[in-house]
This record gives C-alpha cells, structure tokens and sequence, in this order.
C-alpha cells in the first residue's frame, strides 16, 4: 500500500480544475501550469525511484482487496512511462507559453493540458482493464478539446474523424471487454492474467486478444489503423502536436505491451506472429508515406507511424533482449520525436509556413536550429553515438539471433529510409540561398524558442553516450515484463 | 432472453454499421450512438442475465444479479453521452464552417 502510485493522477487533475477559474488570466495559468509541470516530473521520478528501491508498488482503492476492487499498480515500465510523459510534458509546455495564442489560452488550453496528462498517467497506472478504458476515454476526451482548439476550417475537418474513429475504437474496447468478462468474471490485470492461463480455451482467447489488437492498434497508429494519424496531427499547432506526437500514440503501444505481456501469453505463436508482421507493414508504409510528403509535420506525423512499427517489433519478437530494445526504442522515440515536432513549431515561428519548398537557407540566418535539428534528426535515423542507434540496434540484433531475417531486412531498409527523409527536410530547409530578408530574420528571437527544445536533445545525446546504465534498465523493465508472475503476486498477494 | 438480446445488439451493430458508411455528418454521429449502445447492451448481457434478488441485501438470496457490468456500463454511457454531446457540437460548427455536412466534400486535397 502506497498512495504515492495515486500522485502523478491526482496532481494534475487537481490543478487542471484549479485553472479552470482563472481562465481570463493566461499569466497567472502559465505560472501555475508551470509549477504543476515540474513538480509532476519530480513527482515521477520520486516514484520511480521507489519502484526501482523495492520493487512493484500497489494501492487497492478504498480498501478493497484485490481482484474484486480497483488497484494502482506501478512496476518500472509504467514509471518509466510516466517519467517520459512528465518530461515530454513540462518541454511542450514551455514551448507553448511562447507559441500559443492567448484566445486558445483562454479558452481552457491549460486545464485540459492537465486534464490529458491525468488520462496518461492513469492508463500508464492502473491495474484494472475496465479502468484502463475511463482513463483512456479521460484522455482522449481531452485530446479532443486539444485537438480542435482554435476551430480553423482544417481543424474542425480533420477533428471530426478523428473523434468519430476513437468513439468507433472505445466501442470496440467495451465490447473486448465484455467478451474478456464473460470467459474470465474478472477485470482486474493481474487475475486476467491467472484465469487466461488456467482456463485453456485458445480459440476463443485469439479472439478476444486480436479484439484487442486492434483497438489499441487503432489508438496507437497500427497497420492498416493509421490512416487518421497524419492529417489530424497536421491541424493543431506545434506544442499540441508535439505532446500527441511524442505520447499518444505511445499510450496504445504501451497497452498492447501490457496486455500481451501479461494478460494474452496463452498463444505467441498466433498472436505474436500476428504482431511482428504488422510491425512489418507499419514500418515499411509509415515511411513511404513520410518519403512522398514535403510538408515538415506531415513528414514527422507519418515518421510516427513507421517508428511503432519498431516498437511493436520487438514485442513480436517476444525475447528479453527485443523487449528492452523496445522499450529502449519508446523512450528514445517520445523525447526525440517531440524535440522535431518543437523544431517544425520553432521554424514555422521563423518562417511562417511548414512547407519544405517555401523555405531555404536557415542554416545561414538560424544556425543554432540548424545543427540542433540536425543532431535530433540523425538521432531518430540511428546514427551512431546517439540514441536511436542503440535502441535500432538491440531489435535487429535480437532479429537476427531467432533468424527472423525479412523484418531484419525491412528495418534496415525503413532506416535508410528514414535518414533520406531526415535529410529531405535537412537540406530543404537549411541548406540553400537564405529566403528570409534580415529584417525578417530579427523579428523572431529563437532563445525562448530554443529553451524547452535544447534539453530534449541533451536527453537524446545522453542516453546514446550513456547507453549502457539505459539499456541495463531497459533490461530490468523487459525482465520484469517478461515474468508475469511478479506483476501477479505482487497485486494479488498470494 | 439473452439470444433475444443478442439478436438487438446484432441488429444495432448492423445498422450502426451502414449509418457509419454514409456521407451525412448526422447520420455518422446517429450511427456512432447506436453502436456504443449496442457495445452496453453487449457489455449487460455477456456475463449471462440472471433473475433473482438485489446482490446486495444479505448473502441469503439464492441468487442474485451479478452489479459489476451494470457499474461497467452506467460508467461507459455517461462517457458516451458526454461524447456524442462534444461530437453534435463539433459537426454542428464543421457544417456552419464549411457550409456542407457531406463528408465527400469534406475530404480535403492532397496539398494543404
């Protein structure tokens, strides 16, 4: 029992409905927005600390025992996800103070900020699947204000499919949910878990668990589920996109890593399979359409795509060493991913457009963007010493150990694939004679721009030259995935 | 009893289905309704339905009602019905935006 689970939920909630009555007062909002962002990312950190000093750390709500009521529970992948949150959240804060407008400040930008970060961290925390879908429906409700803030034309447009797909996808998750109750009579992860692997019925456990494939494949930007993801995330500006680039989609991933790590183990023959060819496709068509595009964000959204391809690769591959790589690869992917889309708002702040063939030659009048941006992009294609390299790496080596060669050969091939888009953008943007007069080029000041961006590639750069603790903890989190039974006696006390 | 319930949920899903695939606005959102109704009534009925007393007025009734899909399902209509309110509102500023409530047109073109 320790109600220090209940903290990164309870905090940002609170505060989200204290900035609700100071709407009319964007300073006094960024002030304590502010606060709350910092000190949910002392709060996560503390947390994980204490997961990492004496392991798996649940609170049953109001007292009732597990499995019949709800519980908290918080092992090191769900810490681990609530730091990256945290710390993708106070960056894409800070950027917005300096890129929002205030009429969408006013109009609850920030209390539903928080209201999104309460919706993540509950589903990255909770113990019980019927929650996990109210923390699910608390984020994405919140994702849908974000989304549409504003309410330009392309907003509105692409906002109502969105929000029409996600009703479509949490209808789909009640009806798992009930299929999963009726076989089972439980809700709760940990005794999901033991009655999947007493009861023995494979057919109907497929089922149900390619039920749930799909839903959270849905929310988490899966083959042949991705087709929303590019257009929507092109709508709102850059801090909004950034926090949905770097973290939504990451929040399906992580509960398809949950549930077929713990709950769906009946079967990886079939379901593990099933995965690591979607991994597959994911991949391969999240970076053609990113090689097709010429728009900054398009580039990065369908960038997004390719890269849970490799996320869910390594849980097809279903091995310790894929697994940490994995996980490896989703941190590095949240804290870069959102430094690019802050670079794309960053140079759409400079140059006014996202267009790749309407700007040229920033390098000459922005060079610190240049190379900041250059460094961000390599990191995401996998050059070594930087992160993407280390977390690319442990998925193909752990490919190549179970001869599974053609996902090997696809991932290498989206690497490639990657960097040339990488440095589409590169040289379009920077490279070339200046198309900014220097009138134009003195109007915007880039330090406050910079400043919530520069710590995110540091982040980047440490966790490639410190990759060997990352990668022992990346270990850690995997071995601990791997053997259901700690998550099981640790919530159920036998 | 719960075939005949099965039958509506199927039916529901049905014309939810063919409501979603046409290209009115208010006709998607009437559809996405009467799926997550459906999603309820399957979410009641799957766990079997049982006649007998309150579950909770004493151990001794022989037997009860089981409350957990009933919770479940209070809990995902008041999200559904907060949804569909959020969803009404955003169709009805689309078509006041764009002066069309079909989606063919509301498809947008390639470079934008």
């Amino acid at each position: 029992m320790n109600n220090l689970v209940l903290l990164p939920v309870l905090v940002p909630l609170i505060m989200g409905v204290i900035l609700i009555f100071f709407r009319n007062n964007p300073v006094t909002q960024r002030i304590i927005s502010g606060i709350t962002a910092f000190s949910m990312l002392v709060i996560s950190v503390y947390l994980t600390y204490v997961i990492y000093q004496d392991g798996i750390i649940t609170l049953e709500l109001g007292n009732w025992k597990a499995p019949f009521g709800i519980v908290f529970v918080g092992d090191l992948f769900s810490g681990l996800m609530v730091i990256l949150a945290s710390v993708v959240g106070v960056a894409c804060l800070f950027f917005a103070f300096q890129t929002i407008h205030t009429d969408r400040e006013k109009y609850y930008f920030y209390p539903f900020y928080f209201f999104l970060l309460t919706g993540v961290n509950g589903a990255f925390l909770t113990g019980d699947l019927f929650n996990l879908f109210v923390f699910f429906e608390v984020m994405l409700i919140a994702s849908y204000v974000l989304i549409v803030i504003g309410g330009t034309k392309y907003q509105l447009r692409e906002s109502f499919k969105y929000v029409a797909i996600n009703i479509f996808a949490s209808a789909f998750f009640i009806v798992g949910v009930a299929y999963l109750y009726s076989i089972t009579g439980t809700l709760n992860m940990a005794h999901l878990a033991v009655q999947v692997a007493a009861l023995e019925q494979d057919g109907v456990l497929n089922v149900i668990a390619v039920l749930f494939l799909i839903v959270f494949g849905m929310k988490g930007a899966l083959f042949p589920l991705y087709f929303w993801l590019p257009k929507s995330y092109y709508g709102p500006p850059a801090a909004i996109a950034a926090l949905f680039g770097g973290l939504l989609t990451k929040v399906g991933i992580y509960a398809i890593m949950r549930s077929f790590t713990l709950i769906f183990t009946h079967n990886p023959d079939f379901t593990h399979n099933i995965i690591l060819a979607l991994a597959g496709f994911t991949m391969f068509f999240g970076v053609l359409g990113a090689v097709s595009q010429f728009d900054f964000k398009r580039i990065l959204s369908y960038h997004i795509i390719s890269q849970v391809g490799y996320m869910v690769m390594g849980l097809g591959l279903y091995s310790p060493l894929a697994i940490a790589g994995a996980i490896y690869y989703i941190a590095h992917h949240i804290i870069v991913k959102s430094a690019l889309f802050l670079f794309a708002g960053a140079t759409q702040k400079v140059t006014g457009t996202t267009d790749l063939k309407k700007m040229s030659g920033l390098l000459k009048t922005h060079p610190a963007l240049g190379w900041l941006f250059f460094i961000a992009a390599i990191s995401l294609a996998g050059i070594p010493p930087l992160s993407g390299f280390f977390s690319k790496f442990a998925l193909i080596l752990s490919g190549i150990q179970q001869e599974r060669y053609f996902i090997v050969f696809v991932s290498l091939i989206v690497g490639l694939l990657t960097l040339f888009s990488m440095m589409k953008i590169f040289i379009y943007v920077f490279w070339g004679s200046p198309s900014l007069s220097e009138e134009e080029t003195k109007k915007t000041k880039l330090g406050p721009l910079l400043l919530p961006i520069v710590p995110l590639v540091a982040l980047s750069i440490a966790m490639g030259l410190g990759a060997e603790p990352i990668f022992s903890f990346s270990t850690q989190v995997a071995d601990q995935l791997l053997d259901p039974s700690i998550y099981i006696n640790s919530v159920l006390k036998e | 009893m719960e075939i005949l319930m099965i039958i509506t949920v199927g039916v529901l899903f049905s014309v939810s289905t063919y409501l979603i695939l046409t290209k009115s606005l208010l006709r998607v959102i009437l559809g996405i309704v009467l799926l997550s109704h459906g999603a309820h009534l399957l979410l009641l009925t799957m766990s079997g339905l049982k006649e007998g007393a309150p579950p909770l007025l004493g151990e001794g009734a022989e037997s009860y009602a089981d409350p957990l899909p009933q919770a479940l399902i209070l809990t995902a209509i008041v999200i559904s019905f907060g949804v569909t309110a959020f969803l009404l509102v955003l169709a009805y500023r689309t078509y006041k935006e764009h002066k069309t409530d079909d989606l063919d047109q509301l498809r947008g073109n390639a470079d934008e």
